[in-house]
């Protein structure tokens, strides 16, 4: 550690840290735009500067200045306020202070430092710069004249998202950040720019001129559209949520989010059931709840339990997919199912269905394998940590993949596309196979499109079997990772919303297998392939693929509306909170599971969700370790059920045609499917 | 005055053969490798004792810079880079060393490369120099073929490659850490310091940068001895140094003399006098745009040297001497320079991008009067702001020349300004916005 005084107050360090990081221990806070903990040091807005006792007279930028022992710094010296108030004028003469109309007041960091160090008037009597404004794509509006040109955003795009796209052209005064060609950024975290500028210059194109930081209500959530389980807030005005932002969790997503958990809420106010529904006659029509409930009591009324079927969708909360279970048992149905992509799965130990290297973890690892997955679609805040890893380790971490070819922004020796590459990989005299030996933490992440195949228990155990044998399992390395992508699926399975012993599993529910079928926002499958004569109860908050085939629909509750557990692909369990009312008649799910259970007599024993909760635990003990990284090695070596033998020669596919729509939010959402249309497969790049 | 004898630039005005031929008869490639016999360390040694500052302008002595490269090769190569990127006003020194004594360089760039443990050397040359890149390219290809340079280099049994790269124009690649992102194909913008160059400098590897004349005297300090070399000049300010007298004299030229030999003696001696006489001399520009102006009262007496100069809030810079007479218009000459900073400044960091046009735009502005008397001292203190507060120094140079202008010439400016107000001045063509 490294002695270091601030302003008198004496810190220790660690060697190699700047002198920015040791104000920030001994509390003093330093101005700073273009430095940012998470990027690569640029030293250019000359903002942080301060005074260094024997250091060259003249104010010091903290952020690029390693600290020595016995370094001795003052930050708030006559020589520090007047070189930061020099800057503080030099960034203030050239920006159009467009403060009342612009989407960054008051969340601006210029803003702020300009109450500390800015004048009152301007001396600048001159003509300001203007620049145009730059095309970024749908998600980030740019009103460049406002830039300061501190480069984060440069720096977030070519070390962060891993896509050199953006740069500076001309010099001097002249110098524009922009992308040359103009074109959409081809990011999936194009909207941490919006975060990390600390002016108004990149802000979300969708929320542009809706409201003020101030007016907003914020509520701490989790988000769901993808299996990760990043940290979000919530910010809502009335009734609508107007925009979603990260929460710091260095666990899980650092600080950054992915486009679709920010972007697809646009997609809460759409297409929305707001209202319960009853087929009659042939046609859904507007119903009371009483009426719904009625419609399903005379339903189940003399249905078998095994003629009973329930379906819980990706997006769905462990509390709701609890009462469903406990209804079906009190029904006497075995029929549950989670899984409507039919992954192949084995609940018998928590390992075998989790991401157990965790994602903070994947900063430990030296040698990664892809097995049918793309994570940069799939999860691009893990796909962005893996590339974390892969620079930290400048850029020598060897990434081997068995999935379709696809840019994932690190360097990837792509191997044969089929399950017998993992055959071949076992194989002692295989060089890749040498080289995850060689490793001393390799890991593997089995996607799910690995898993949602005819022999998907099969490259299961061989996926598991091949980690095995090339070390990647040791008493305190778990290197073997299922990447789920629905936020439900692991809630679901550590609830074991799975058909019990006799029961029938998805496909089995589906072609007549029964008559009363239950889809708790169960979306992702053609409703065509339900049978003629089977009554359908849909749940859910959003009128896509499953309401379209409901006999009653009973409008549920969206993931900002309501106070729910989910579980990520780690198995880190989280909660999110309630942040607006759900729309019209719509209820929280496990309330409309509990009312319903009330009405056919068959009343669940719970009233609180507390109470609900309590069960969870009693049910799985999990549940009752919140946020708690389970990073834990392995001993036990036997594989999950299934014949590695039996794998197929079927090459693996991409799991979705576009990162964009994948669920029912996100396919409701205008912005996403601006998206889609941009961001197709081929999209067009005009010639340099 | 220097002596003929002591003279190192033999070929400075290209009167002879520049090829090999020529720079061997003049004493060049002369036991070259009995000089690198005596091992790097010596060599360091020998230059440190001669005294020599480096002769790019900031005057940081060569031996001792030399010295700060690691004394074994560890796991990454150590180059040498020298700066061709010769761009600063009023100087056109290493211009004529590249066309007319290329072998002086290039001889120099295989002595201290070797000094310092390094098999490779880049030349980055201006992009302006065509014929002058072309000049050094044939004195490379020449030392290659006659086996000076490449494997076994003199046959001193080093090996030794070096490459000529051509920039494209830009002022600031001068600075020693832009240069080497040039090199390594980036934008060309300075560096954060630490690291230096010489711990992680080109392609991340122990790198020093050197001015062309710097390197380009090494080997004759090193065969002819320190002791020579610091015989000439004054203590600290050792040696011989080449001056571009431009302006208004009367024969403008590039001479080689000692330092510490008085400015009026090196005008009036090499260049002919100021036009109309010393009388007639207004001001001087004593090393390259980037220093301070000094009035005649200090021309007067001024000595040529790094010491001298800085005592008079001046430098000597590439020892580029402007020199304007009466007739000047100061202020302008001043706001051309500004002008000049304004469009070189890289927009890195924020003083330099932003006041860089804040300061010519005012600058051009005076130049009519059309400013407030106040104004003056904003335009001091906006420099001040600029000064010490970038990564580069390019923020300094920008911000010099004006307030050499504000100490020497403030009756001056004040005098147009109230010309402007009272109505008796010329007025400037209405402009447009920008």
């Amino acid at each position: 550690m490294v002695k270091v005084t601030v302003d008198g107050i004496e810190v220790e360090v660690p060697p190699g840290a700047n002198v920015l990081q040791a104000c920030e221990a001994a509390g003093k806070e330093i101005p700073r735009f273009c430095y940012h903990d998470r990027l690569s040091v640029a030293g250019n807005c000359r903002m942080c500067l301060v005074e260094i006792e024997k250091a060259p007279p003249k104010p010091i930028s903290s952020c690029s200045y390693p600290v020595a022992d016995g370094m001795v710094v003052h930050t708030d010296s006559p020589m520090v306020r007047a070189a930061r108030r020099g800057v503080m004028e030099f960034l203030l003469i050239n920006h159009p202070l467009d403060c009342p109309i612009c989407d960054q007041g008051g969340e601006c960091d210029l803003q702020d430092q300009a109450i500390g160090y800015g004048m009152d008037h301007s001396r600048y009597a001159e003509n300001k710069r203007a620049v145009k404004d730059k095309y970024l794509g749908p998600l980030v509006k740019t009103v460049m004249t406002r830039c300061i040109q501190c480069t984060r955003c440069i720096r977030f795009a070519s070390e962060i998202a891993g896509v050199p796209e953006l740069g500076a052209t001309s010099r001097g005064e002249n110098m524009e950040v922009g992308t040359y060609v103009e074109r959409a950024l081809t990011s999936e975290l194009s909207g941490n720019l919006i975060d990390i500028c600390p002016v108004g210059a990149l802000t979300s194109k969708p929320y542009a001129f809706v409201a003020r930081p101030w007016e907003l209500r914020k509520t701490d959530s989790i988000d769901v559209l993808d299996a990760v389980g990043a940290n979000i807030r919530i910010d809502a005005r009335g009734p609508a949520v107007l925009r979603i932002l990260p929460r710091v969790n260095d666990d899980v997503n650092e600080e950054w989010l992915a486009d679709k958990s920010r972007f697809a809420i646009d997609g809460l106010k759409r297409r929305r059931l707001d209202a319960c529904w009853v087929r009659r006659d042939g046609t859904l029509q507007r119903a009371t709840w009483e009426e719904a409930f009625d419609a399903i009591a005379m339903r189940l009324d003399g249905a078998t339990g095994d003629r009973i079927g329930a379906v819980a969708g990706n997006l769905v909360d462990v509390e709701s997919m609890l009462a469903l279970k406990d209804l079906m048992a009190t029904l006497g149905s075995q029929n549950l199912d989670c899984r409507q992509d039919g992954a192949a799965v084995d609940v018998s130990r928590r390992d075998f269905y989790t991401f157990n290297t965790t994602i903070a973890g994947i900063e430990d690892a030296d040698a990664v394998l892809l097995v049918g997955t793309n994570p940069r679609h799939e999860a691009p805040l893990i796909n962005a940590r893996i590339r974390k890893r892969w620079l930290a380790l400048s850029g020598r971490m060897p990434v081997f993949a068995v999935a379709p070819h696809a840019e994932l922004t690190y360097a990837v020796h792509w191997l044969e596309n089929t399950p017998r590459a993992l055959a071949t990989l076992a194989d002692e005299s295989s060089d890749v196979g040498r080289t995850l030996r060689s490793a001393k933490r390799p890991m593997l992440i089995l996607g799910q499109a690995a898993l949602t195949r005819p022999d998907g228990a099969a490259v299961l155990a061989a996926s598991w079997q091949l980690a095995a044998a090339t070390g990647m399992m040791t008493p305190d390395w778990h290197g073997f990772n299922v990447l789920h992508t629905a936020a439900a699926r692991v809630g679901a399975l550590d609830l074991r919303f799975l058909p019990g012993p006799r029961g029938k599993d998805f496909t089995g529910m589906l072609g007549g297998g029964v008559d009363v079928l239950w889809l708790l926002g169960a979306d992702e499958f053609d409703p065509a392939r339900i049978g003629r004569n089977t009554f359908v109860i849909y749940q859910g908050h959003h009128g896509d693929h499953g309401a379209s085939r409901a006999d009653v629909i009973l409008p549920g509750a969206a993931y900002t509306e309501k106070n729910g557990t989910y579980v990520n692909t780690e198995g880190r369990v989280q909660r999110g909170f309630f942040a607006t009312y759900p729309p019209g008649q719509a209820r929280e799910d496990w309330k409309i599971v509990r009312a319903l259970s009330d009405r056919i007599g068959r009343r669940l024993p719970y009233d609180t969700i507390e109470a609900v909760r309590a069960r969870m635990e009693q049910l799985n003990p999990v549940f009752a370790r919140l946020d708690i990284s389970p990073h834990f090695g392995v001993s036990d070596m036997t594989p999950p059920a299934g014949d590695p033998s039996a794998i197929g020669t079927e090459p693996f596919l991409p799991l979705f045609q576009t990162y964009y729509q994948t669920d029912a939010i996100s396919r409701a959402s205008p912005t996403m499917a601006e998206c889609a249309a941009i961001y197709r497969p081929g999209m067009a790049v005009a010639a340099e | 005055m220097l002596s003929d004898a002591d003279r190192i630039f033999t070929n400075l005005y290209g009167l002879h053969d520049w090829g090999l031929t020529g720079a061997r008869a003049r004493g060049d490639w002369d036991g070259t490798a009995a000089i690198m016999a005596r091992g790097p360390d010596a060599l360091v040694e020998e230059m440190k004792a001669s005294g020599l500052r480096g002769r790019g302008g900031a005057g940081f002595p060569t031996g001792m810079k030399w010295s700060f490269m690691p004394k074994q090769v560890g796991e990454r190569p150590h180059y040498l880079v020298v700066n061709a990127d010769e761009s600063e006003p009023g100087t056109c020194k290493d211009r004529d060393i590249l066309r007319n004594d290329p072998h002086k360089l290039v001889e120099g760039c295989l002595l201290a490369s070797f000094a310092m443990r390094a098999h490779v050397c880049y030349i980055y040359i201006r992009g302006e120099f065509h014929a002058e890149a072309q000049r050094l390219q044939a004195a490379v290809d020449q030392a290659y073929e006659a086996g000076l340079i490449g494997r076994n280099a003199c046959g001193s049994g080093w090996d030794f490659d070096l490459y000529v790269h051509r920039g494209a124009g830009a002022y600031i690649c001068g600075e020693e850490t832009a240069l080497l992102e040039s090199l390594e194909g980036k934008k060309g913008m300075p560096r954060l310091k630490p690291p230096f160059p010489a711990a992680v400098g080109l392609y991340g590897c122990p790198t020093t940068v050197n001015n062309v004349e710097s390197i380009a005297v090494a080997p004759t300090i090193l065969r002819r001895g320190a002791a020579w070399f610091s015989a000439l000049g004054r203590p600290k300010n050792t040696g011989t140094k080449l001056f571009c007298i431009s302006g208004h004299v009367n024969k403008p030229c590039n001479v080689e003399e000692e330092l510490g030999i008085p400015l009026r003696e090196l005008i009036e001696r090499y260049a002919g006098g100021v036009r109309g006489g010393w009388e007639n001399l207004l001001a001087v520009i004593p090393g390259g745009s980037s220093v301070p102006v000094i009035p005649k009262s200090i021309c007067d007496t001024v000595l040529m040297d790094f010491d001298s100069l800085r005592d008079v809030k001046s430098g000597l810079g590439t020892a580029a001497v402007i020199v304007m007479d009466r007739s000047t218009d100061i202020i302008k000459a001043i706001a051309r320079l500004s002008q000049f900073y304004k469009h070189e400044s890289c927009g890195q960091c924020t003083p330099c991008r932003e006041g860089t046009g804040w300061m010519m735009r005012v600058m051009n502005r005076m130049v009519y009067g059309r400013a407030e008397p106040e104004e003056i001292d904003t335009l001091e203190q906006v420099t001040r702001q600029i000064e010490g507060h970038t990564i580069c120094a390019l923020g300094d140079a920008a911000a010099w020349p004006i307030q050499g202008l504000i100490r020497h010439f403030r009756p001056v400016i004040e005098e147009r300004i109230a010309q402007y107000k009272s109505g008796r001045t010329m007025r400037p063509l209405p402009m447009a916005a920008e």
